[in-house]
């Protein structure tokens, strides 16, 4: 019972970040790679500046109603503003110029976060009432880990809604299918790569907001592990496949927490490299991705 | 007066040239044919009045206002309606979604959903077996459905001008009638503008109306279809003998 929560909110974050790099993908065939570095950012802007091992918050007092929507805005701020300021610029350019142009942002975003912050890890407690466990059929589960499965389960609906039932969602989904055929029938390319941005950011965001809330520290790598996993999982779940995204997330979570019991002691310790070796393997069985995504056809 | 104008149009790939020097006008209510063989530089001409391509000389205006250089989104805003190549249906998304896609650029009007509601039946009735399959999933269509669809979803957006490339390609010669007779209906019914890419010339002379022959970037006739006819012009373009 334990392992089978462990693996869903694993499963859920690598899930939250594999859709956010998806997202982006599919509108303008973008690996972003500054996707990590959003995470960091937008727990960050709650902080002020300070080189302490104990935050100084800023923002961090506030009530979860006001805390979770700052947190969100601040993310889907920073990804859209790193679209205009950016990736516009790089739109008719082949896509390693834009993966490289998302690298650079990155390090830009990480070295602002260094400066202002230092390297040090802080300590910082976001939302104590949820570290309490919770008794869910005789075992004890923290209160936090059903939340974020239970948070990760409403944000898949709810973007699920909103890319069947909204026009904005409907434009989304045929942008992403192809998008000159898409702006041939009026779609407005920026108002779509905004909208996808602004998602990405926010999802990136709520991942900082569970991580932070999980381990009681933030640092400004904290993104970059979860990053690395759900780029996978893009990939494995079929670059641009929304639904492949989140399925290879969720078995990613699982191979690791599976992995992590199994294994013998000794090996352990190279968990990632028995999980990594299991991707290698459906690679080559399915190069597309599980899910292989509609319409490679070219960007704007 | 004319509703579309294109003068002095060149259009180049890198250091290919693909269409040189094209002016031609197209008027309202007219049905225009752009044929010629393959490389003539049809297909281009159409994507730079769709805005996909950059002419790298000419202008381009339409109903008046110079669109040359402008984005796709803006350019079907005015009233253009593109149907591309190789019936670019989004084959993810249901035959009801693909027609609805187009209708959100009319969103800021008034009663722009009820509006929408009356086209999409509208385009049903002109093509009942899109009705009968509207949540089925486009990539599912054959190639005669999903030219169908195609032109019921360049409709919805209420153009003024549609322009279509080789609506015939890939489709067996009776569903081509189907697709003809459907445009040449709709045309008279709501006094669109066609301009129509065909490779051959045997479809424009079947309908009639105008015809502009095109080979290798540049106009070699333009005018009345039927009266071309098998004219030696019309042999030498396609077969490459006289002059060349």
């Amino acid at each position: 019972m334990q392992m089978l929560f462990d693996a869903l909110s694993l499963g859920s974050l690598y899930a939250l970040g594999a859709l956010g790099i998806a997202l982006i993908f599919g509108v303008m065939r973008l690996v972003n790679f500054a996707h990590g570095d959003v995470i960091s950012f937008a727990i960050f802007a709650l902080l002020w500046p300070s080189v302490d091992a104990v935050a100084v918050v800023f923002a961090g007092d506030l009530p979860w109603f006001l805390l979770i929507p700052f947190v969100l805005a601040m993310g889907a701020g920073l990804s859209v503003l790193s679209e205009i300021v950016v990736f516009r610029r790089f739109r008719r350019a082949n896509p390693a110029t834009m993966m490289i142009a998302s690298f650079a942002l990155g390090f830009v975003i990480r070295y602002f976060l260094l400066m202002l912050f230092s390297s040090r890890p802080k300590s910082i407690s976001l939302l104590p009432a949820l570290s309490q466990p919770v008794e869910i059929l005789g075992a004890r589960i923290p209160l936090l880990q059903v939340i974020t499965i239970i948070a990760t389960i409403a944000i898949l609906f709810a973007l699920t809604a909103f890319l069947k039932r909204t026009r904005f969602g409907l434009e989304m989904r045929a942008a992403a299918e192809n998008f000159t055929m898409a702006r041939m029938l009026g779609v407005r390319a920026n108002r779509v790569i905004m909208g996808a941005f602004a998602l990405s950011g926010a999802l990136a965001a709520a991942i900082g907001l569970i991580l932070a809330s999980q381990t009681g520290t933030v640092d400004i790598q904290m993104g970059a592990a979860v990053m690395l996993m759900a780029f996978i999982a893009t990939v494995i779940g079929g670059l641009g496949s929304l639904p492949g995204a989140v399925l290879a997330g969720f078995l990613l979570g699982a191979a690791s927490v599976v992995m992590q019991t199994v294994l013998p002691i000794d090996a352990r310790p190279f968990r990632d490299a028995f999980v990594y070796g299991a991707v290698i393997l459906v690679l080559i069985f399915r190069p597309q991705g599980l899910i292989a995504a509609r319409g490679s056809k070219e960007r704007v | 007066m004319s509703l579309l104008a294109l003068s002095n149009i060149t259009i180049r790939y890198g250091r290919l040239t693909a269409v040189r020097n094209v002016a031609f006008t197209l008027t309202e209510g007219e049905i225009l044919f752009i044929t010629g063989p393959n490389g003539a530089g049809k297909s281009s001409l159409l994507r730079a009045i769709a805005g996909v391509t950059a002419p790298a000389g000419g202008r381009i205006d339409f109903a008046g206002a110079d669109i040359t250089g402008r984005a796709p989104e803006d350019i079907a805003r005015m009233g253009i309606s593109m149907v591309p190549e190789g019936r670019d249906v989004f084959g993810s998304l249901t035959i009801e979604e693909n027609l609805l896609v187009g209708t959100g650029m009319h969103a800021r009007e008034r009663n722009w959903r009820s509006r929408a509601a009356t086209e999409l039946e509208a385009v049903y009735a002109t093509f009942p077996i899109l009705k009968d399959r509207r949540h089925s999933q486009a990539g599912l269509l054959s190639g005669g459905q999903q030219q169908m669809l195609v032109i019921g979803r360049a409709l919805m957006t209420n153009p003024r001008l549609i322009a279509i490339d080789e609506p015939s390609l890939g489709l067996a010669p009776n569903i081509t009638d189907q697709v003809y007779e459907r445009l040449i209906a709709l045309r008279a019914h709501r006094a669109l503008t066609l301009l129509i890419v065909e490779q051959s010339s045997t479809r424009a002379q079947m309908v009639g109306g105008r015809m502009i022959l095109m080979r290798g970037g540049e106009v070699l006739l333009d005018g009345d279809a039927r009266a071309m006819g098998q004219s030696e012009a019309m042999q030498a373009a396609y077969f490459g003998y006289g002059d060349h």
